[in-house]
């Protein structure tokens, strides 16, 4: 995994040789290229979210300076799309971890005795990678559209009321969201469970703990690690997402995420300051979270 | 991003178990109780799978609808657009789907070579610094994709520099790195030292060993990683969409004109790079599920 990948890197079971000019060539040039199209340009976006408008200049015309209240200016103005972002990337940060977790169990665990019928249930849980990720999400819209088959049948059913919609409603980017990320969540869930020691489940039952408590008392916290990589890897894309929640795919006026208004700011109003402050914004929330979140897991060494 | 690892693992057809060469534990151990999992979690997993599988059907069952232009109720069956996919609107799809191609090749060549290069160094190497090299490339792959893209706009744009084909794959290879390096760094690190020494017995120059032994023992996982970076960088629409100015790539092409409609060609490719992909892992799974057999059967 990726977290515990660089954690290892101190300890590699080979002696690492000396010679540190080849260290430097091979890495060089990959480094210095992070430091370029990376590192300076969040240096950039910095720079860029203080910048304030040049004087009788043109719309899309800024001028280096140390405009703060530009930072002040973006939380009052979208501070619903701030709440939104993180609200829905953890409604399907969570809704995926519930439709993930007994299917990477029945993977990971249940079908362990089956290798080839393990590696293909793996390519079908990746199979969506596989499909344009803008495709899929229009193919939800066309199937959950107000004359789709299944909505008409839940408003004959009266299970929905008929003036009601599912596009464009929260409850659709949600949806959408949690199904895109859901190979996310799925396979960091399926390589913890799948190194599952079951003689730790039956000690468990030999104590007679009844299934329920072992699951919650040696399952989950075995599989920590797993749930720490997957929730990571959904909520942090899912929050900074705007495809599901843009109007021409599941989303509405009023589902508008933060990564909508950075887009329609950079790329349509002109308004880079204000574009970078949103984006500072969201990258500062996230690595603050995510480092509450992994502390308070108690997986720090994932990190 | 460990799922995208784990799904170059399964796209260049090696388990994780395999590449860390351990056992796993308690494999072998059944359950002595039957429980409500035995029939209960096998039907959840078939119902699972069918959710995950609808919209890759909806799209490729629309690929072959009869659409004049937007391509929402089916109108019947045809297999025009399979076969004249690149006759719309004088062949924009076509023209979108080339450039994601070549942006896609270019930027696996330079990430997966910088990033093979920077997992060898990890790994063999003792130098300082080592934990903010592997910071710098923890980084990019937890910084959401907006915030990437519109740094390097707006780094393209203080610098001015116009956005083109070039920018677009300036942008992809800075986020393929990482995973390159992820990836590869797993198969360097359960190398057999021992095969390395063996070359050197046999007075092999360090050249020879690496290119005789060391290259060819990593080509699964760099192999794995270039796949993987391959598929990051063609699906990619968020980053690509701050960086691209007026050059489409496919995603861009299904995003602009998801407004208006998207014609039934689009579907068409998209189906078509998912067959191909499909094909080409199962391929893999089964002649390593193949091979696994064979050597079983000799030990």
């Amino acid at each position: 995994m990726a977290f515990a990948a660089f954690a290892t890197a101190e300890a590699q079971p080979q002696a690492p040789r000396k010679k540190s000019r080849i260290a430097l060539f091979l890495l060089l040039p990959g480094i210095l290229y992070l430091v370029l199209f990376f590192l300076t340009p969040l240096v950039s976006l910095v720079l860029t979210s203080l910048q304030a408008p040049r004087e009788f200049g043109d719309i899309g015309q800024y001028d280096y300076a140390f405009n703060w209240q530009n930072y002040v200016d973006v939380v009052e103005a979208y501070w619903p799309h701030i709440l939104r972002s993180f609200g829905y990337a953890l409604a399907a940060t969570v809704l995926a971890l519930a439709f993930s977790y007994p299917l990477a169990y029945f993977i990971g665990v249940k079908a362990r005795r089956w290798p080839l019928l393990q590696s293909l249930m793996l390519v079908l849980v990746i199979a969506p990678f596989f499909i344009s990720f803008l495709l899929r999400t229009l193919a939800w819209k066309q199937i959950l559209s107000d004359e789709s088959f299944i909505i008409t049948s839940l408003k004959a059913l009266s299970l929905m009321a008929p003036d009601a919609h599912f596009t464009g409603t929260p409850f659709a980017v949600i949806f959408g969201l949690t199904y895109n990320f859901i190979p996310f969540m799925t396979l960091p869930l399926y390589t913890t469970l799948e190194r599952l020691d079951l003689r730790y489940l039956e000690a468990g039952s030999d104590l007679y703990a009844n299934p329920f408590t072992v699951f919650r008392t040696v399952t989950v916290p075995l599989s920590m690690p797993g749930i720490v990589a997957g929730t990571l890897l959904t909520f942090i894309p899912a929050a900074g997402d705007y495809v599901n929640a843009s109007r021409d795919f599941l989303g509405g006026p009023d589902t508008q995420m933060m990564g909508n208004v950075i887009e329609a700011n950079f790329l349509v109003l002109l308004n880079y300051p204000a574009a970078a402050a949103l984006s500072i914004i969201l990258m500062a929330a996230i690595l603050v979270l995510v480092g509450v979140y992994v502390k308070r897991s108690g997986t720090e060494d994932l990190l | 991003m460990s799922g995208e690892v784990q799904a170059a693992a399964v796209l260049g057809g090696l388990s994780e178990s395999e590449q860390l060469g351990e056992k796993r534990p308690g494999g072998k151990v059944r359950p002595r109780r039957i429980g409500l999992g035995d029939w209960l979690l096998p039907a959840y997993t078939v119902i699972a799978f069918v959710f995950l599988l609808i919209p890759i059907v909806y799209t490729f069952v629309f690929s072959f609808n009869d659409s004049i232009k937007s391509n929402i109720a089916w109108r019947g069956f045809t297999l025009d657009k399979w076969l004249n996919v690149c006759n719309v609107e004088g062949g924009a799809v076509c023209q979108a789907f080339g450039n994601s191609i070549v942006i896609g090749v270019v930027a696996t060549v330079i990430a997966t070579t910088l990033g093979t290069m920077i997992a060898i160094a990890l790994v063999r190497y003792r130098f300082r610094a080592r934990s903010a090299i592997s910071l710098l490339l923890f980084l990019p792959m937890a910084t959401p994709e907006v915030v990437l893209g519109a740094g390097l706009a707006a780094q393209f744009l203080a610098v001015g520099v116009a956005k083109d084909m070039t920018t677009i794959i300036l942008a992809h290879t800075m986020f393929c790195i990482s995973f390159v390096v992820v990836t590869v760094k797993a198969r360097v690190a359960s190398l057999d030292p021992a095969l390395e020494e063996a070359g050197r017995d046999l007075y092999g120059s360090p050249a020879q060993v690496f290119w005789r032994v060391t290259f060819p023992l990593l080509m699964p996982g760099i192999l794995a990683a270039a796949l993987l970076s391959f598929a990051l960088s063609f699906d990619d629409f968020i980053i690509t969409n701050f960086n691209s100015g007026a050059v489409s790539t496919f995603p861009k092409y299904v995003y602009i004109s998801a407004s208006r409609g998207i014609p039934a060609e689009a579907n068409v490719i998209a189906s078509a790079v998912f067959l191909f992909a499909l094909v080409l892992v199962v391929g893999a799974q089964v002649s390593r599920a193949a091979r696994a057999k064979r050597l079983a059967k000799l030990g």
